[in-house]
């Protein structure tokens, strides 16, 4: 009778380092959870990457889902996004939103010149004031807007077609077509 | 000598380490004692293990003006602390607060403690029984592993 508890106490506690293990693999520990779901977007004011004279805010997009799309020419993720960001444009459904964070004004216009502009418009956040307001820590990083102005979705790292349809479209309002 | 060499070399690289923000920032002592104590309890997001007081990342030096910002508009700490988490969430914090939902990880310890002393005192007092009933099983004890 004594055996089997010899071997029970320590197999469970294997089992439970297994449980604990599997479930810390399945984590992506660059994933940040962000306390901004569910919350009203913050709000800012910021030149215009292309026209220091025009803001931009979170205000222009009320009413509306939109993304906001935190890049910066220094950021190779956002190199790597930026085909699927044409992509989510090109579809038309939300306007995508620039942060540009931290970066030189004229290497940002240049890269969307070569590249392609998949932006409505552009804040510039040469500072980062908007950016640590979004806690965003590091590009890219997309957040989802919806009508109502609450943060609904937020991805960090390279966006993908496939994280698009799969985590960001069913966010949208129904009704709308289908691509 | 060659000693006394490494260690001024160690104490030179030690102080280039510390130097990532160094200065005075406030003329108010109390105000620069308390920057300094602030950026060292918020992590630096993009090294993860670092302090912002300790991180080169462009980020934490973003965070620490802002610390220093709202020190200067005379907010209290707490505010601040409150300031970070509403942006970044707990895990800005080194310390993570104690809440329900962190009470296992503030008493893992003390539990893994106690599981080692009840299972220590198990096996003495076994031993303390066998010892008095049966000396020779004792002897034997060791085998049986």
């Amino acid at each position: 009778m004594k055996l089997p508890l010899r071997f029970l106490v320590p197999a469970l506690a294997f089992a439970v380092l297994v449980a604990f293990f599997v479930v810390g693999l399945k984590r992506d520990p660059g994933q940040i959870p962000s306390p901004l779901i569910g919350k009203p977007a913050p709000d800012f004011s910021l030149e215009s990457l292309g026209d220091p004279a025009w803001k931009v805010g979170p205000g222009d997009f009320a009413d509306k889902h939109w993304l906001l799309n935190v890049w910066a020419t220094w950021c190779v993720g956002c190199r790597q996004e930026h085909e699927a960001l044409l992509a989510i444009a090109r579809e038309n459904r939300v306007p995508i939103v620039g942060l540009n964070w931290r970066d030189d004004r004229a290497l940002a216009l240049r890269w969307l010149t070569q590249l392609g502009n998949p932006y409505v418009s552009v804040a510039y956040d040469p500072e980062g004031h908007a950016a640590i307001d979004w806690g965003v820590y590091g590009a890219p990083e997309t957040f989802l807007i919806d009508a109502t102005g609450r943060v609904v979705k937020k991805q960090i790292g390279p966006m993908t077609l496939d994280i698009w349809r799969r985590e960001f479209v069913p966010l949208l309002p129904a009704g709308e077509a289908k691509p | 000598m060659i000693r006394a060499a490494a260690l001024v070399a160690c104490l030179s690289i030690s102080t280039v380490a510390a130097a990532v923000d160094s200065g005075q920032r406030f003329e108010d002592e109390a105000d620069q004692a308390r920057y300094e104590r602030v950026i060292r309890d918020l992590r630096c997001l993009v090294c993860r293990s670092e302090s912002i007081a300790d991180s080169n990342a462009p980020l934490a030096a973003d965070l620490r003006r802002e610390v220093e910002t709202l020190i200067r508009v005379g907010r209290s700490d707490a505010d601040i602390y409150a300031f970070m988490t509403e942006r970044y969430g707990d895990f800005i914090l080194l310390k993570p607060p104690v809440a329900p939902r962190t009470w296992l990880l503030w008493a893992g310890p003390a539990l893994f403690l106690a599981g080692g002393v009840a299972i220590v005192l198990i096996v003495v007092r076994r031993r303390v029984r066998i010892a008095r009933t049966d000396p020779a099983a004792l002897e034997e004890e060791p085998d049986r592993l």
